[in-house]
């Protein structure tokens, strides 16, 4: 007979919560959770006890109070009697409209830079690394103030575009107009419009949606569609057959025949930029402060793309390029299939912490008076109001979604180009 | 069968290489000239060079050093003849001649200049074993460790007793830590050094600096943050930025990597929310919520908030650069550390940290960089950095309407600077590279 | 390092906390200084020189204050403050008092918890063109371009002006002063807006300024004037009385030049009750019998420091205007000291 005895039984022991690696963690844990909570309660009972000596409780009301100033770049319409929320509503679009032109020109520009710093051509090169070196090395804040000064110092004014003896003249056939006040585009205009949708009312996020833009939108997507379904009939009929249908008349006639239909009907034509009094007139007004902006971002974050371009092709091995020349390939051909592919994985985290940067500095508009939402909601809101805390918090969630969003979206991107290891 | 052909019996003279491929000719061509493409990027190039020239040299030479107001410059500038159709063309340099020393130090009393160009100086000493460790014996490393109490105290001056009431707060830590967990558990010993050091700190290194101080009243006159300005308030900021963002990066990159999940979060979050903000909104914080966020009553002055904001912004990119570091580390070094039996702190310490450590050092030169060029953004709350002074300055009747110079200047400073930094730190990464290899 | 800064701050912050109970003056007398806010450079009113030493219109009331209180008109710590970060300064008691062309408004006045006590300059905001417009009127501005100093009442102002008068503009918001003139001279909008007395300092420093002209139309009220905390009445009433006194010695004519001979003794009852030689005013403020004496002295009487920083003979080259006293048609009007 055999007696079974259990192994001794491990009893807990409160020291054991320090010496027994498999409860200390948990130690540790609680006594950072418990930390942590106490830091936010001293925060917030501080917070609290001074806001109510300043007599200032916590209040979102002033978003429903008119701002009462005036905004010059608006994407959606707004007058001085809207409301504060408006207000950082249309600042909010102007921060994402040059972050976006930004990004895509910083990516054009500083791929092209960095390029072209590999290049064999001396001067090139060495022009190159000095346009790198002079952005990187010199503050952005400092950059977009000169952009701006050099803009309106070496651009004419709109009066010189006035009478007989003009110093200026309007580019493109009369169409653009580049003054010291920003550049003036032609506006496309519909002389038989559908109208408008308005959304959310009189509310302060009220927007309109052009009907006109949405037929065209509807139109031309569903042409692509034609098309690409063109497209895939055409392939299988060269897997079956060997011999490829020419598409191309048709593919282009779907597409481009309903649209420009679309655009005759709707009665489309130019609204050209006009000098009337003081200003140019109709067109579309590109502001200065935008441009020295959106340029001043674009040619600071381009040098630091261009390294990480650089980089991203340094770190390619040469048998690469060797081995693809070995197949036969052409020398772009090299660049685009097997050069880009494979440094874009390097290249990729390094720019997005890049494109957050250049969303961030964006913050540095108020330099240049490009009403974005530091100037607005982090501006003359505050300013008037007198609210610090709602409107800081309020702007640094703002931008904290945006980053978030961001990172979150070129973070799903880089997933799906990376090397699918085994 | 004599002459059956031609048989040469001496060699011919070397013969020149083509005049096109040697030179200054040949060079031309492979590098400026190979094909078309290239040689319209040459010609390009060229014009755009002459273009900016032409616009800025004669822009920069005028002799205007000793021009006492704009109008002055303007009177100096018709008198040589340069006048365009905006009126003159020139530059007023007599603005940084009487001002360039403002834009350097601020208001800081011209007597004690020295102070901080000695504690800049040391601050070169002190890096120098860290930066050098091959060439200057590592005893060095003392005076860089004493260092961070040496360099407040130079810039801001005061009594000697406070340095060393801190120092004597990290040493009383250790102390306690030392013995602490050697008699009980080394998790026990951490605590307990903490809170003695908090409590040296916290309550009672004033009274003893108080009384050391009126027995022994040894000293130098003090300096208000007030008085800092100029490119020594961005030096200083850059610097006291780095240094205290260093312990706390390394602490929070730690807790980035640890398996303890509510550490781990608290660190992810703290480091997403800090880089997912601009600095500027920090910066406002700064400037008007602190104050709201410290108990009642409580208010230090504004150069001391910027500094505690724009740490705690370094130290979430540098959390990310040692991250960088520890994940570059072969992980057999991990595991060499586990199998000598060293526990967490230990490997940390005597294994992972000084490589992790080395690895990141030109990523903490360009964070460094970064929050350097990034304090011209103090400007904006009413600091007289460079660009704040800069402003400071064409409100004085006599140089309002000064712009170029005083931004050139200013960016060339930075410039100087940054790219001195750079270059070193690319030195060191290939140093660093062929260590690896 | 880290450690002994927040050491620093810690002894700044107990310092702080103390004083904090006690009123302002106590404050200001235990600290041996004044901390005075002012703009971060604004021509004229405060900058500082090339030895950093602040000077300016709203300078020298500091400095008067500083020498009623302590006894020593450089007894000051100027601390540059944005139009965003001063409030904040004064509230949090980061300084003892704003010097810094705030507009008295209701709100302020109220809402944000600040007592203005008193005006310092009368100023309102105008237009600046250039003659080769040939405009005449702000009323003629319709689709103008018109820059602005943002962060002030500025816009504000603007906003309501060309809303009233149903004409449009094209607003440029610009942080700075410097900038705002570099983009009218270069043409980049054809109005500048701001206080009158900064277009007319802004003007001054053109190369050709009879090419520009201020449009008549003044647009808003700007009484510009020194403020300080709510609730801090003996406070208030050092710096309120500081003023008045600086301007009742213009009106009594009382300079830094006979101001010695004066302290000697006058037939003029008012006269000896400022400068301490009758009565006893500085102790009513917990002050001194020659507060007064001392603030005059140090800059002068209001005629003086505004001759001195800003009048006719600066480049700034400002009138008096409403600033007169008001024995001269102007809008000064000291209380008597009685």
């Amino acid at each position: 007979m055999t007696t079974l005895t259990d192994p001794p039984k491990e009893q807990f022991r409160l020291s054991m919560l320090l010496y027994d690696t498999r409860y200390r963690s948990a130690t540790i844990q609680v006594i950072a959770m418990i930390g942590f909570m106490l830091l936010a309660a001293w925060l917030i009972s501080n917070t609290a006890q001074n806001l109510a000596a300043l007599g200032k409780p916590i209040d979102f009301g002033f978003f429903s109070e008119p701002a009462s100033y005036d905004i010059n770049q608006r994407l959606l319409d707004y007058s001085s009697r809207d409301t504060h929320l408006r207000a950082a509503l249309i600042g909010l679009l102007n921060t994402l409209v040059v972050a976006v032109l930004g990004c895509i020109t910083a990516t054009v520009l500083g791929v092209i830079i960095g390029v072209l710093r590999l290049s064999n051509n001396w001067i090139v090169a060495r022009l190159m690394t000095i346009y790198v070196e002079g952005f990187r090395n010199v503050p952005v804040l400092l950059w977009i103030v000169f952009i701006m000064a050099i803009l309106i110092e070496t651009l004419p004014a709109p009066k010189a575009f006035r009478g007989d003896n003009a110093t200026a003249s309007m580019m493109l056939g009369d169409s653009v107009a580049v003054t010291n006040r920003g550049v003036y585009i032609p506006e496309p205009l519909f002389s038989n419009s559908l109208g408008n949708i308005h959304v959310f009312g009189e509310s302060g996020l009220r927007f309109d949606i052009s009907l006109d833009l949405l037929a065209i939108l509807v139109v031309l997507g569903a042409g692509l569609w034609v098309s690409s379904y063109l497209r895939k009939r055409a392939d299988r009929i060269q897997e079956q057959t060997g011999d490829r249908p020419v598409t191309w008349w048709q593919r282009l006639a779907v597409v481009v025949l309903p649209t420009g239909l679309v655009l005759v009907l709707l009665g489309f034509h130019l609204g050209y930029p006009e000098l009337k009094g003081f200003n140019f007139q109709g067109g579309t007004h590109l502001r200065n402060s935008l441009i020295a902006l959106w340029l001043a971002l674009s040619l600071y974050t381009a040098a630091f793309i261009a390294e990480i371009v650089r980089a991203g092709i340094m770190a390619i091995s040469k048998g690469q390029t060797e081995a693809a020349s070995a197949l036969g390939l052409r020398s772009n051909k090299i660049m685009s299939l097997v050069i880009l592919p494979q440094a874009l994985r390097v290249i990729i985290p390094p720019l997005i912490s890049n494109y957050l940067n250049l969303t961030k500095n964006s913050s540095l508009a108020i330099a240049v008076g490009y009403m974005d939402i530091t100037g607005t909601l982090g501006g003359i809101t505050m300013n008037q109001t007198g609210r610090e805390l709602e409107t800081i918090l309020l702007l640094m969630l703002v931008y904290l979604t945006i980053s978030l969003s961001i990172s979150a979206v070129m973070n799903w991107y880089n997933e799906s180009v990376k090397l699918k290891e085994r | 069968m004599s002459d059956i052909g031609f048989v040469r019996t001496e060699m011919l003279p070397e013969r020149e290489p083509p005049a096109s491929t040697v030179g200054a000719l040949g060079w031309a061509r492979a590098n400026l000239f190979s094909n078309w493409f290239n040689s319209i990027l040459t010609l390009a190039s060229l014009y755009a060079i002459y273009a900016i020239l032409a616009a800025v040299l004669p822009w920069v030479f005028s002799p205007t050093w000793n021009g006492a107001s704009l109008n002055n410059c303007r009177e100096i500038l018709t008198a040589a003849g340069s006048v365009g159709e905006h009126g003159t063309s020139g530059a007023c340099w007599g603005v940084i001649r009487e001002r360039w020393i403002q834009l350097l130090f601020g208001f800081y009393p011209s007597e004690l200049y020295w102070r901080p160009i000695l504690a800049f100086v040391l601050l070169a000493v002190a890096l120098a074993p860290v930066l050098f460790s091959d060439s200057v014996p590592s005893k060095m490393l003392i005076f860089s460790g004493l260092y961070p109490f040496i360099f407040p105290w130079l810039l801001w001056g005061g009594t000697i007793w406070g340095p060393i009431a801190a120092l004597a707060g990290f040493v009383l830590g250790w102390v306690v830590y030392s013995a602490v967990s050697k008699t009980m558990s080394s998790l026990i010993g951490i605590v307990l050094g903490a809170v003695a050091a908090l409590a040296w700190w916290f309550v009672l290194s004033g009274y003893f600096v108080g009384a050391l101080d009126s027995i022994l009243p040894i000293g130098i006159e003090a300096v208000e943050s007030r008085k800092f300005g100029g490119f020594m308030l961005s030096i200083t900021i850059g610097v006291v930025a780095i240094a205290c963002s260093l312990p706390l990066g390394i602490v929070l990159a730690l807790g980035r990597q640890s398996d303890l999940m509510i550490v781990k979060y608290i660190c992810v979050g703290f480091i997403e929310f800090i880089r997912g903000v601009p600095l500027i909104t920090l910066l406002f914080v700064a400037s008007t919520l602190l104050n709201i966020f410290m108990p009642p009553g409580t208010n230090f002055d504004i150069i001391l908030r910027v500094l505690i904001m724009v740490t705690l912004f370094a130290s979430a990119y540098m959390a990310e650069v040692i991250r960088g570091g520890l994940a570059a580390l072969p992980k057999g070094q991990y595991e060499g550390a586990d199998s000598l039996g060293l526990n967490y702190w230990q490997a940390q310490r005597l294994i992972i940290m000084p490589q992790a450590l080395k690895i990141s050092i030109p990523g903490i030169v360009s964070t460094f960089i970064g929050v350097f060029k990034d304090t011209t953004l103090v400007s904006i709350i009413g600091l007289l950095d460079p660009l704040g002074l800069s402003n400071a300055i064409r409100a004085d009747a006599n140089w309002n309407g000064v712009v170029w110079e005083l931004y050139g200047f200013i960016a060339l400073m930075f410039f100087v600077f940054c790219f001195g930094m750079s270059r070193y730190s690319m030195y060191l990464e290939r140093k660093l590279h062929t260590g690896h290899r | 390092m880290k450690k002994s800064v927040l050491l620093g701050a810690l002894t700044v912050a107990g310092l702080a906390a103390g004083a904090a109970a006690a009123g302002t003056i106590d404050d200001v007398k235990a600290r041996g200084k004044l901390n005075c806010g002012v703009t971060t450079g604004l021509v004229g009113f405060a900058a500082p020189d090339s030895n950093g030493e602040w000077k300016g219109f709203d300078v020298a009331l500091c400095r008067a204050v500083a020498a009623a209180v302590l006894g020593d008109g450089n007894a000051v710590e100027f601390v540059p403050t944005t139009g965003k970060t001063r409030f904040t300064a004064l509230a949090s008691g980061e300084v003892d008092m704003l010097a810094r062309n705030t507009t008295w408004t209701f709100s302020r006045d109220v809402d944000l918890k600040f007592e203005f006590v008193g005006v310092n300059y009368y100023d309102g905001q105008g237009f600046m063109v250039p003659k080769a417009l040939g405009v005449s009127s702000a009323k003629e501005l319709d689709g103008a371009t018109v820059c602005i100093q943002t962060g002030t009442t500025t816009e504000l102002n603007l906003a309501d002006f060309f809303r009233a008068n149903n004409i449009s503009y094209e607003p440029v918001p610009i942080e700075t002063n410097a900038e705002a003139q570099q983009q009218y001279l270069a043409g980049a909008c054809d109005v500048y807006t701001t206080d009158a007395s900064g277009l007319a300092a802004t003007r001054a420093t053109f190369e050709a300024p009879g090419d520009h002209v201020l449009l008549p139309e003044i647009i808003s009220k700007e009484p510009l004037g020194p403020l300080v905390r709510h609730g801090d009445n003996e406070w208030a009433d050092v710096v309120r009385w500081t003023l008045n006194a600086l301007i009742s010695a213009e009106e009594y004519g009382i300079t830094s030049a006979n101001i010695d001979e004066m302290t000697a003794g006058t037939n003029n009852p008012e006269i000896n009750r400022i400068l301490g030689t009758e009565g006893t005013l500085g102790e009513m403020l917990g002050l001194d019998n020659q507060w007064a004496m001392r603030a005059i002295k140090v800059g002068g009487n209001y005629g003086e420091v505004f001759a001195q920083n800003i009048g006719e003979s600066t480049p700034i080259g400002l009138a008096r205007g409403l600033n007169a006293q008001w024995t001269e048609g102007g809008l000064l009007y000291s209380p008597p000291f009685r």
